[in-house]
């Protein structure tokens, strides 16, 4: 355990050193969710319609530019095959870079989302299941994104390829996190797709740091 | 009974044994299939000729899904048992499922444009069958993607099991969305029982399709070893070369 949190320690250690690296996320995220108003008109009711949707789908593509710093530089200076080889698990020490991961990219995404739904007009009733189906949605798609960057891992052109692999996997997130806002803004409550998210985020949470271990294994062969 | 296939020259034997058998299987049935389709079936009383892409429509989606649950299995047989041959076989395998998801989404656009006046529609089946074809080109370009390509066939196959696993889940949500965003605005067209004057080019050519399937996935996989094989003799070659210089 005492490895497990160091190693989570270190990797926000090393985001913090590198903060840029987090904020051109952040600075995509505003700045694609602020293309549509150019695209689709500025108009307020309409943007309130899609602010839930272009939320999610903005969010998403932002993560996808987080990922494949997740293992590279591991990988390329060797780290990698020092944790492969350490006593702890290797789904263990995935999951710590997971988390490290969710808390440098997931939540300053999380916190942007409530600025960007203002620019949006998105119905006041929407911020609390927002925020709670993105807390949900953001880790599934850590999870399921490192997944995808451990499978690239040394490949080329990791990155695109890294959206590829895992924008059609996270479709369920979308439709779910979207509905989530769609509904409470209606009046309907949420809490069914919410428990779905919930239901998502507990599969991977099993699933995805075992596929990770093994594919790190692969790539470190 | 896998082991025994892992041996690149067995498999060989076996699958130069089959394929003339498949592959004559796969003329004889496409071509009667393809006869009782255009000239021996009746139209439709509704969909009146258009009808007749259902022939090519239908079988390539069970295709395209069974072409997916094959690439699960052979790579699942590829990761368990480090079976060389199943990983060939899944890549082998992708491009023809990839082509048959393609040629149900083709035709069903093509028969959709007379029926429901539109290209396409984000029904629930067509959207899964759209992303069922993104997990193809994925694990495609995955597989490809490597300089090793010991590297590529496994991670390939892990995104397989992954795809798998997923499927349902997707399958499940986009329905689940599709009642919630546009509830009936396309009829299910309530199929009623199908005729056999209907029924049986139908079968024909679904059976036809799946010795299709396994006629292209032996001559991939034959042509895969071979080129193998013939690296592995120049790696050789030079080697030797190099050694003996």
């Amino acid at each position: 355990m005492t490895a497990f949190f160091a190693l989570i320690g270190r990797d926000i250690r090393i985001a913090l050193r590198q903060l840029s690296d987090t904020f051109i996320v952040i600075i995509f995220f505003v700045i694609a969710a602020a293309l549509f108003p150019f695209g689709v008109g500025a108009e307020p009711n309409l943007l309130a319609r899609m602010a839930p949707g272009i939320l999610w789908v903005t969010a998403l593509l932002s993560a996808m530019l987080s990922f494949d710093r997740l293992f590279q530089n591991d990988y390329e200076d060797g780290t990698l095959d020092l944790l492969v080889i350490a006593p702890q698990p290797l789904w263990m020490t995935a999951l710590a870079k997971i988390a490290a991961h969710w808390i440098t990219t997931g939540v300053p995404l999380l916190v942007a989302a409530p600025l960007i739904g203002v620019m949006l007009n998105l119905g006041p009733d929407g911020y609390g299941v927002l925020m709670v189906a993105m807390a949900l949605g953001t880790a599934i798609i850590s999870l399921t994104g490192a997944l995808g960057a451990a499978l690239t891992l040394g490949s080329r052109r990791s990155g695109v390829l890294l959206s590829l692999l895992v924008l059609p996997l996270v479709i369920p997130v979308l439709i779910f996190g979207a509905g989530a806002v769609e509904a409470s803004i209606a009046g309907f409550p949420a809490a069914q797709q919410l428990l779905l998210l919930g239901g998502l985020l507990l599969a991977c949470l099993v699933l995805c740091p075992w596929g990770c271990a093994i594919a790190l294994k692969i790539a470190a062969e | 009974m896998f082991q025994k296939y892992a041996n690149p020259t067995r498999f060989l034997k076996l699958a130069n044994a089959i394929l003339p058998w498949v592959a004559g299987l796969t003329v004889i049935l496409i071509a009667t299939g393809l006869y009782f389709a255009f000239a021996a079936s009746p139209p439709d009383y509704q969909q009146g000729q258009t009808v007749r892409i259902m022939y090519v429509h239908v079988p390539s989606a069970w295709m395209a899904m069974f072409a997916y649950a094959f690439i699960v299995l052979a790579s699942a047989v590829g990761l368990i048992w480090k079976h060389p041959v199943a990983h060939v076989s899944a890549l082998a395998a992708a491009p023809i499922g990839a082509c048959f998801t393609l040629i149900c989404l083709t035709t069903g656009s093509l028969w959709g444009k007379p029926m429901w006046g539109t290209w396409w529609v984000w029904d629930a089946r067509l959207t899964s069958v759209l992303v069922l074809f993104f997990l193809y080109l994925g694990f495609i370009a995955l597989a490809n993607a490597f300089d090793d390509a010991a590297r590529g066939e496994k991670a390939s196959a892990i995104l397989a099991l992954i795809g798998g696993v997923n499927l349902p889940i997707i399958k499940f949500s986009v329905d689940w969305w599709n009642t919630l965003h546009q509830p009936a605005s396309v009829t299910k067209l309530g199929m009623p029982a199908v005729h056999s004057s209907m029924l049986i080019p139908l079968l024909l050519m679904a059976v036809g399709f799946t010795t299709l399937f396994f006629t292209l996935v032996i001559i991939r996989s034959r042509a895969e070893l071979a080129s193998r094989r013939i690296n592995a003799l120049r790696a050789a070659r030079i080697h030797a070369e190099a050694g003996g210089g």
